[in-house]
């Protein structure tokens, strides 16, 4: 089977990897890098929970094909925190009890990152239809749209 | 004390950073193989042949597996044996599993399953539950009826009687996780890693189709991505299919589906009608209600006897009506076998029930919360409590003050007012209101299953690991339960440590279901706890002269006399003594007895409660509408754990209202379901979270002796969206003078429809 070398880096660390030419980014994040964080909820771009950044754009990995990543600058939600200490949406997204099986966890800490980015003081209109691509099964999202707000306001120095 | 700490989900910092591993993230060994079901395109029929030499063929193909290569049992069904994993002959929804590939990699395995050819002699499918009526398609040999005083009677001498009927849609789990198995072939058995709720089932099924005593399985269980009921019985055929696999090929075998392959092969929670007719004295009492159930259960038995059972259990909810007759009729078609789905049946009984008492209030011109007030069972502490249809005696029922204070909390009557006059002053955006009460029913009604098992351990530093019976599907039980323990030997939570479930450390398990996970694995943990707790406190009793019950763990040290110990040296006297620190703790359910049958018993240990107040707008031109307010109030006893209860009544609210609102089924008339993916089928997203979300817990114990007396959260606030279903309705109603008789999903076609109706407009 044709192979294509791919040299990219991720959360920050320069990675090489051989992929198909089929082969979605996230399949390689997850069985050739073993960065399992993003999850295949639906595998068409209408859950969210495959999201990372390439090159800071927010995308589904699922609809990326890993080739494409050559030269790119892909960040997970595994190259959120430093070492021991949590990036502040990720204890925000603890202590407001915003996630419950936690598989849609990943893919919303770095869809609200990707927000906050661009944009450190959303309204809760603004946060609500900014993650409204990343579906979450068991929260009912109202303490992920508080988790969001309260990290933000951290992060502002409020 | 641990319990009752607003702690969170004991893998919340594994969630955030990514490193939580669902069974599909789990490193698999070199040379593993993956699996893939080749599908029925035709929904009913005979197989004449098959040809599989392409699939056999295509790149990456191992092995390729039909009915006729099972050595065992070709059964993956819970309770009826006849469901097989592949389909021998007979072919009866579209979607069935006919032969099972083999290969290299995930994709391989499914590039290839799509080469299959089956050659199938069609039969008409029977696919709506009118055709199955009409054909006598069902299971059991007819309706089951339960009746409680005369309701014909009731009817013949009603000063009104009122008629309808609503349908309602099935749904879709959408398990953020789909199904997934690994098989790992061991030195004389098998290890299974399943996303399942119930992993002694997985055991059975796999020792059955592999020919071997149950001893020689061993599932285990860690963490689901969500499971709503759908990982009770539907994970069984792949786990099956790896086991089989493995065996076959000597290497470990994984499968997961793809998200249109679960949708397109697992059941769904029932879809169905309910047709009523409601006897009204001259006072607008209700005085009797007829109702016949119709619920869709497609293809196979799987848990549908229960599930319609737990329909007519709730047909009642909170109200104490004189006579009602209940008949529901299990209607078998070629379509996904319908499952367990968060409720089992019950959301679609109380779902009747509310549609008449908003039928009534609108016929009748009574304020619906009135109505419902007036018809509501005697409270706790009455001399004579209600009897339910079905003979139990509801001695608990808080509802009428919990619907008082909620109404004052959310300000119903303002509310009321200010939606009415809205409506008054615009046309085309119409506001609608509705506050519906949740009574609902805990314990298995299959009473055998109301049992649980733990397996406590105190290591030598003081340290307690755990295990129990019940699975981690996102409810945050194992942080429960870990509180029960904690709060038993008096240390902080962070000292229990809970790993997978796994039956070869607790054995026997029932399903994680029926809301039932910590009540019953609580007191199994809590028992084993005290077993080791008194041990512990009988050596030193003797050792300081005093007496057993004059120990005391608390704070992390152990109290005796005057003299006080840590935990872990307490704990390391007791090993140097040569006590055991390690017990099994077992618990069953007191108190219930059911006769399924007759519909007569206890088939409740206790009832829990809530309600929930909704404010909706509707767009009149096009039938688009959203949730602006919602107010709940809900009882969880003494809640175990705060933040994760509220978890659950959020997360349940807004299921529930999807259900009834956006969450939309379509199968076309060769029975193929067209939405099989969330680009068609539409779960609540961020953006429909309501305005205003208001959750609070009703301050209160439960009356029996529960786990720190709480009450079991899993399932009831899921009915608790009916609020938002009859608040669109309410909207409707305001268009035009007519009932508007809103089906549901409330999709804007069907709200539409509903507005025509109001209107008196032709359909
Ligand atoms: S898996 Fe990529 S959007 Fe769902
Ligand atoms: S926490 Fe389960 S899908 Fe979001």
């Amino acid at each position: 089977m044709k192979t294509i070398p791919v040299s990219t880096r991720v959360n920050g660390d320069s990675v090489e990897f051989l992929c198909a030419p089929e082969e979605t980014l996230l399949d390689a994040l997850r069985n050739r890098l073993g960065l399992t964080g993003a999850k295949e909820g639906c595998g068409s771009g209408d859950c969210g929970a495959c999201s990372v950044l390439v090159d800071g754009r927010l995308v589904c990995a699922c609809l990326v094909l890993a080739a494409e990543a050559e030269g790119a600058e892909i960040a997970t939600v595994e190259g959120m925190a430093e070492g021991e200490r949590l990036h502040p949406l990720q204890r925000h997204f603890i202590d407001s009890a915003a996630l419950q099986c936690g598989v849609c966890t990943p893919g919303i800490l770095v869809a609200a990152k990707a927000l906050l980015d661009h944009n450190p003081d959303p309204s809760d209109e603004e946060v609500r239809y900014w993650l409204a691509g990343n579906l979450c099964r068991c929260t009912g999202y109202d303490k992920i749209v508080r988790a969001v707000q309260s990290a933000a306001a951290e992060m502002r120095g409020a | 004390m641990s319990v009752t700490k607003p702690l969170p989900h004991d893998s919340a910092r594994l969630h955030v950073t990514g490193a939580a591993r669902y069974v599909d993230d789990l490193p698999v060994p070199a040379g593993t193989l993956h699996l893939a079901f080749g599908m029925s395109g035709v929904a009913h029929g005979r197989i004449v042949a098959m040809e599989l030499d392409a699939v056999r063929a295509a790149p990456g193909v191992v092995a390729v597996l039909t009915a006729a290569d099972l050595p065992f049992a070709n059964d993956v069904s819970p309770v009826a044996h006849d469901e097989p994993l592949l389909a021998a002959d007979a072919v009866q929804y579209l979607g069935q599993p006919l032969f099972l590939v083999v290969a290299e990699t995930h994709l391989a395995a499914r590039k290839a399953a799509r080469l299959g050819r089956a050659e199938i002699a069609a039969d008409p499918p029977l696919l709506e539950i009118d055709a199955a009526l009409a054909a006598d398609s069902r299971f059991e040999s007819g309706p089951i009826t339960w009746q409680k005083g005369d309701t014909a009677r009731a009817l013949a001498s009603a000063d009104r009687v009122i008629e309808g009927s609503i349908a309602f849609g099935g749904q879709e789990h959408f398990y953020l996780e789909g199904q997934a198995a690994l098989a790992l072939p061991a030195e004389d058995g098998m290890v299974i890693h399943s996303s399942t709720q119930h992993p002694t089932e997985i055991q059975h099924k796999v020792a059955e189709a592999l020919g071997l005593p149950m001893n020689a399985v061993q599932v285990v269980m860690r963490r689901m991505g969500g499971g709503f009921g759908g990982k009770e019985s539907q994970g069984n055929a792949l786990a099956v299919a790896c086991a089989v696999a493995a065996r076959a090929t000597g290497k470990p075998c994984k499968m997961r589906y793809d998200r249109d392959d679960d949708m397109m092969i697992t059941g769904k929670r029932h879809d169905g009608r309910i047709d009523y007719r409601v006897a009204l004295d001259g006072t607008g009492r209700i005085t009797g209600v007829d109702f016949r159930q119709l619920m869709r259960c497609g293809w196979a038995q799987d848990l549908s006897l229960a599930v319609a059972d737990r329909a007519m259990l709730h047909a009642d909810n909170a109200y104490d009506i004189p006579a009602m007759r209940i008949e529901n009729h299990r209607l078998k078609t070629n379509t996904q076998s319908a499952t367990a789905f968060r409720g089992f049946g019950g959301p679609q009984g109380m779902l009747g029930i509310e549609r008449v008492m908003d039928h009534v209030a609108h016929a009748t011109g009574r304020d619906p919360v009135e109505l419902r007030r007036a018809q509501f069972y005697p409270e706790m502490g009455s001399q004579s409590p209600g009897i339910t249809p079905y003979g139990m005696p509801v001695e608990d029922f808080i509802l009428g003050a919990l619907v008082d204070r909620l109404s004052d909390s959310a300000d119903y009557a303002g509310r009321r007012k200010a939606v009415a006059d809205w409506n008054a002053a615009h046309r085309t955006l119409k506001k609608g209101l509705a506050l519906t009460p949740v009574k609902f029913g805990i314990s298995f009604t299959l009473t055998h299953l109301n049992q649980a098992g733990a397996l406590v351990h105190v290591y030598q530093d003081g340290s307690i690991h755990l295990n129990h019976g019940g699975t981690e599907m996102g409810q945050g039980l194992h942080r429960k339960v870990a509180q029960v323990a904690a709060a038993a030997f008096g240390v902080e939570p962070d000292r229990v440590r809970i790993t997978a479930t796994d039956t070869g450390k607790v054995p026997n398990t029932s399903a994680t279901a029926a809301s039932s996970g910590a009540d019953l694995n609580g007191m199994a943990v809590k028992a084993a706890c005290d077993t080791i707790r008194d041990r512990i406190a009988e050596l030193l009793a003797q050792e300081h002269q005093s007496e057993p019950r004059r120990v005391h763990f608390a704070g992390g040290k152990v109290f005796v006399g005057d003299a006080e110990i840590s935990f872990a040296e307490a704990v390391d006297r007791a090993w140097r003594a040569r006590v055991s620190l390690s017990a099994t703790g077992f618990y069953a359910t007191p108190k219930i007895t059911w006769d399924r049958l007759k519909g007569q018993g206890r088939p409740f240990y206790y009832f829990a409660y809530g309600a929930a107040l909704t404010e909706v707008a509707v767009d009149t031109l096009t039938g688009e509408n959203r949730i602006l307010a919602a107010h709940i109030l809900h009882d969880c006893g003494q809640s175990l754990n705060p933040a994760l209860d509220i978890g659950q009544i959020e997360g349940g609210y807004v299921q529930g209202a999807g259900w009834l609102t956006t969450e939309e089924l379509v199968w076309d008339d060769t029975g193929r379901l067209r939405t099989h993916a969330p680009s068609t089928y539409k779960i609540p997203a961020c953006s429909d979270r309501p305005r205003v979300f208001e959750v609070a817990l009703w301050d209160g114990e439960n009356r029996e002796e529960t786990i720190y007396r709480s009450k079991a959260v899993g399932e009831p606030p899921f009915m608790l969206g009916i609020s938002a279903f009859l608040a669109l309705s309410d909207a409707c109603a305001a268009c035009g003078p007519n009932y508007p008789a809103l089906d549901a999903p409330a999709t804007p076609e069907r709200v539409l429809a509903a507005i025509r109706r109001a209107r008196g407009e032709a359909e």
